[in-house]
Order: structure tokens, then sequence, then C-alpha cells
């Protein structure tokens, strides 16, 4: 029990003094995090818009695999994307494993059936009396797209932030394909599985409670967002 | 001159049943013509043909202006709006739900928000320009389908039983702004009713549908005082059993 409360207390010390190895760590995971989040953001909302208004071919098999993929185990896609891009793989030659950008691609991976599948529903779930009205209120083919868009925007953004909430606290593939590289690829989730295996914990606490915090933050808004969705939010 | 339409012999039918059998008749001139008749009759189906938002089978739909055919595009579509039984309400501020017409149309942010504030002060909805749209009652929120109709200042205005859900009160108020807009604008409004008593108030030329085909049809008083049609005599009369 007293080397936890140690482990506290040396993990808040080194968030209030501002660690500089602390700091790198939360930089770059917020920046593979995000960049992950932002491309996955603009593959699964095209994809949904996509598959909500055309009726394109073997639209009931990808809404099926999307819905699959959601739940993709992270070591497969490290796993899918180390074959991809290690030395023997068909992309071995862009030297792109062990790098932020295999973890961003392996991430995006991750993240991108959620922001599909999520922003699907949430657009076809919008009353078709709202595109009977636009229609009937003058709105061209195009403006109609956007009305309804709009009327799923906070199923949208929930959709994006809880693709956020994955990415942010995916552990295994990242470190299949970053290496954990020390200054280089290593991030918070993998910092703590690896500080954890040394018995190193204020590093791992440090960054658990930082991880914690930013999950909270991340609930409180989507939850906020939610609220806005409704009239007496 | 304004905004005419033609129904020319549409026929429609639903899973292999016939609902509308060759109807015609020309909307030609500004003045409110009701749709009166008995569940089933077609008349809803008759209105939203008229109003474009189905295809016939057969026959077709023609507007005119000044005499000449227009083309259905979103010109034509921009001219007439409509107001349904159930008012598709955009999850935003009731401003911006009158607005929406204007916008889409590229109208100019003084120009939208005096025509808003013009069409909301109508309905009597100013108070609430900036209240959430989905917190207003059903009688608020069919002034607003009538405010976010009006504003764009339609040539021939669709209302489908636009007192359907409402008690008395709000049918009062709903008919005053029907006379209200028949006053104010050169405008065609074509209804869709099963009350006789707002058919009798409201309309200038009803047209009686039964078994999906326009078995009469009148100037209203002459209608209400003398049915050519048995079948819209015993409507009328409260006779008619269906």
């Amino acid at each position: 029990m007293g080397s936890i409360i140690e482990g506290f207390r040396k993990a808040f010390f080194l968030i209030l003094n501002l660690d500089q190895e602390l700091l790198k760590i939360i930089f770059l995971s917020l920046k593979v995090s995000g960049l992950a989040l932002v491309i996955s953001t603009a593959i699964g909302l095209s994809l949904s818009t996509l598959l909500s208004f055309k009726k394109i071919p073997l639209r009931g098999m990808i809404i099926s695999l999307m819905n699959t993929f959601m739940g993709l185990p992270p070591v497969v896609v490290g796993l899918f994307v180390y074959l991809i891009l290690s030395r023997s793989g068909p992309l071995g030659f862009m030297g792109l494993l062990y790098t932020p950008s295999a973890m961003v691609t392996a991430q995006t991976i991750l993240a991108f059936p959620i922001v599909a599948s999520l922003c699907h529903s949430a657009i076809i779930s919008v009353d078709p009396i709202i595109k009977q009205s636009s229609m009937t209120l003058g709105a061209t083919p195009m403006q109609m797209t956007v009305t309804i868009m709009r009327e799923a925007r906070y199923g949208i953004m929930s959709g994006i932030i809880a693709a956020l909430g994955r990415v942010m606290a995916e552990v295994g593939a990242i470190l299949i394909v970053g290496g954990n590289i020390a200054g280089y690829t290593r991030v918070m989730t993998t910092t703590i599985a690896l500080e954890t295996d040394k018995g190193n914990f204020e590093l791992a606490l440090a960054l658990g409670i930082i991880l914690l915090t930013l999950s909270l933050i991340i609930n409180i808004i989507l939850y906020r967002i939610q609220r806005r969705g409704t009239v007496n939010g | 001159m304004s905004l005419s339409l033609t129904a020319s012999h549409i026929t429609r039918s639903y899973n292999g049943k016939l609902i509308l059998h060759d109807c015609s008749f020309p909307f030609d001139g500004s003045g409110t013509y009701i749709l009166m008749g008995p569940n089933g009759s077609g008349k809803s189906t008759f209105f939203r043909i008229c109003a474009l938002l189905e295809e016939p089978d057969s026959g077709e739909i023609k507007f005119f202006s000044e005499g000449a055919a227009l083309k259905n595009d979103i010109y034509l579509r921009r001219r007439i709006t409509l107001v349904l039984p159930k008012i598709g309400i955009f999850n935003t501020t009731v401003f911006q739900n009158v607005a929406y017409g204007l916008k889409v149309r590229g109208t100019k942010k003084n120009e939208t928000e005096e025509k808003v504030h013009d069409a909301l002060e109508f309905v009597g909805l100013n108070h609430k320009k900036n209240s959430h749209a989905l917190s207003l009652s059903s009688g608020e929120t069919q002034r607003l389908g009538i405010a976010r109709a009006i504003v764009t200042d339609p040539e021939i205005l669709f209302l489908d039983e636009p007192t359907a859900s409402l008690d008395p009160y709000n049918t009062t108020i709903i008919e005053e702004l029907i006379a209200k807009i028949k006053g104010r604008n050169k405008i065609t409004i074509v209804m869709v009713t099963h009350n006789l008593y707002q058919a009798q108030r409201l309309a200038d030329y009803v047209l009686f549908m039964h078994d999906g085909r326009i078995a009469d049809h009148g100037a209203v008083k002459e209608f209400f005082a003398r049915p050519k049609d048995d079948r819209a005599y015993r409507f009328i009369t409260g006779q008619m059993v269906y």
C-alpha cells in the first residue's frame, strides 16, 4: 500500500513539475491520435455519407463489414500493418515500420470503422420528413444532403469522439508497429506498459492519471454534445 | 398573372390497387381549392401528386405561368410550397427554421432577417424566434410550418390537413391565418380537409373525391347547396357509410 501511495506522490510531482519526458510523450500521443482521428474522420464520414445517400453496389455488405470492424482486435490490426510495412511486405520499400506514420496508419484502421458506422447510424436515423420538408422549402439535392447531415450533427460528433476514445486508449497495435522507441514512437499507453514491466510506477501512474483525465474530458464533451441534441439540454 | 396548375388524366396505384382513376382538374386561378372526401378516396394521393411529391403512373401535372408551360425543375419547385400534416421541424431555433427557405435561395442576410420577422409577426410567433423549434406546442408548430411556407412568397400553397391534430382554439387560429394569407397575397391555395365546416369557411372551390375519382366539384356555395353527385350529397349531409 505504501508503495502505491509513494507512486502516486511521485506521479503528481512529475505532472506538477511539467517533466520534459512526460510532456514529450503526451505531445506525441496527441499528435499520433489527433492525426489518426482527422484521417479516419475524413474517410469514415465520406463513406457514411456515400452509404446513406447513394445506392452503391454491395451497400449492405459494406455496412455489415463496418459494423464488424468496429470491434477489430488492435493486435490483429497491428500484425496486419506490420506485415504490410515490414521490409518483405508490399509497402516495405517506404521504410515506415517503427515510425509515427505506421502508428497513425494502425490507429486510422482501428478508428475509421467506428466513425463510418456511428455516423451512418446517425444519418439514417434522421426523420425522413426532414428530407421532404427540405425539398418542399426549395432545397437542391446537395442542400438537402447538407441539411440532413446538419440534423445528424450530434450523432456524427458522438461517433468522432468515440473514435478518439478508442485511439487514445489503444496500445496493442501501436506497440507492434511503433516499436516503443524512446523519444520517437513512445506514447502514453506504450510507456505505461513498459514502465510497469520495469517496476517504474511513478511515470506509469503519472501517464495513467493524464490518460484518465483526457478520457474524462472526452466523455464530458460527449455527454454535453448528446445533451445539446435534446430540446431541454 | 400567377402560377396555375393542371392535372391531366392522373392514375396511380399502390401494390396493384388502383388509388386514382384518370383524375383531371385545372387549378387555374387564385383562390382556395379544397379537396374533400372520405378516408381512402384518394384525395391525399392526388394532392401529393399535384404538389410534385409523388409521380403518377400515368397522366401529367403541368404548371403554367402567363400561358406558358413550365419545366419541373428547382425553379418551379421554389414557386410552390407545402405544409404537411407532420411538420418536419429542423433541430434549431424558430428563426432558423423560418429562414431556411430563404437561405437555400441565397437571400441576403438583411432581407432574410426582415422577411423572417414579418412571417413570424404574421403568425404571432415573433416572441418565440429564439426558442428551440422542437419545444413549441402543436398549435405553435403548425403556425411555424405556415410561417416557413409563406416566408418565400409562394404562388401556390399546398396545405395537407393543416388542423388535423389541433384543438378547436388552435384550429381557429390556423383558419384565420389561412384567411389572412388569401387576403394578403394573390395566391392559389390547395388544401385537403375532412372538416365540412372548415371547407365552407375557407374554400372558394370544392373538389369532392370518392373511390379514386373526382366525383363532384363546384364553387363552394353551389357545391354545398346543390351537390350534383349523390355520394357528395350523402357525404355532406352525414349519411355516407364507408
